[in-house]
């Protein structure tokens, strides 16, 4: 079986845990997608990156530059964003999997 | 790429390693790889072992039926770069495209063992819904699926998550045809370390 578990484990803590441009706490924010503690226009962006990332647009990522975010606190959040959504969902369908073996 | 980081930011040492690729491929430097080589002590690095040992790591899957639940999470996902480049993985992995455009067609009719069938309905249903239930999972079980089987799904479900998300929001370029089956002949040989 494939085991991936140590460095997901590793790269969540890096996310949240290790230095970087943007702060801590937005990049603890932007991991558990807690939209309200992001500035404007992170928000905008973080609704699409997390439900409908296909529908993200050169203006979304503007808007965002243009209010002040680097382009290395933008990757990062981004990054934060991408992996905590997909984070969650791979620990509730884990989960969902051992309900159904018990159930 | 919508952040000049992604295309131009990269230590000197990426950049010679990026200019070696091209000469050799005679190809663009793949935007998947400018992702994962920047600042990769952050993401890229850990991003490339998980993706490694999802898509080539031991497993009751073959190669080619992980390649293709990657291009049928992307399909879920819209994310169009990826779903071209998996379609091109899987087809040349399985050694026809038939079943690969099948499945992405309609996987209810789709030429595919039922336990196959039933983890890419519910890694669909994942992509889609963002979430599944024990029933879902009732379902792929009842249709032959180990639990291991199902865990190794997840693990490429996890992988083609986060990337298509960071595909689409960085915005990559979209990959020529030579691009495609250059980067499939490379991913199948080496993988994703």
């Amino acid at each position: 079986m494939a085991d991936i578990e140590k460095a997901r484990r590793e790269l969540v803590g890096r996310l949240v845990g290790g230095g970087g441009r943007a702060s801590r706490e937005l990049r603890a924010a932007a991991f558990r997608d807690e939209r309200q503690a992001l500035p404007e226009p992170m928000r905008g962006l973080a609704e699409k990156v997390v439900t409908r990332a296909s529908e993200v647009r050169d203006q979304d990522i503007g808007a965002v530059r243009a209010a002040g975010l680097t382009e290395d606190e933008i990757f990062e959040l981004v990054v934060c964003l991408a992996v905590g959504e997909t984070n969650r969902e791979y620990e509730a369908a884990l989960a969902a999997l051992d309900a159904a073996e018990k159930g | 790429m919508r952040l000049a980081i992604l295309d131009q930011g990269h230590a000197w040492s990426t950049k010679v390693l990026f200019a070696f690729i091209r000469l050799v491929s005679r190809q663009p430097t793949p935007e998947p790889l400018k992702l994962v080589a920047y600042r990769p002590g952050f993401y890229g690095s850990f991003m490339k072992r998980i993706t490694h040992e999802a898509m080539r790591g031991p497993s009751a899957w073959s190669v080619g039926e992980r390649e293709l639940m990657a291009a049928v999470v992307s399909k879920a996902n819209a994310s169009e770069y990826c779903i071209r480049a998996h379609t091109a993985v899987s087809t040349r992995a399985l050694g026809s495209g038939e079943q690969v455009s099948a499945a992405l067609d309609d996987l209810d009719t789709a030429p595919l063992t039922e336990p196959l069938r039933a983890t890419l309905r519910l890694l669909r249903t994942l992509a889609r819904e963002r979430s599944v239930s024990a029933d879902d999972m009732r379902a792929v079980l009842a249709a032959g699926a180990s639990r291991a089987q199902i865990v190794d799904a997840l693990a490429v479900a996890f992988a083609f998550g986060a990337t298509n998300r960071l595909a689409d929001a960085f915005g990559f370029a979209m990959p020529g045809a030579e691009e495609l089956e250059a980067g499939a002949k490379y991913l199948l040989a080496r993988g994703y370390k």
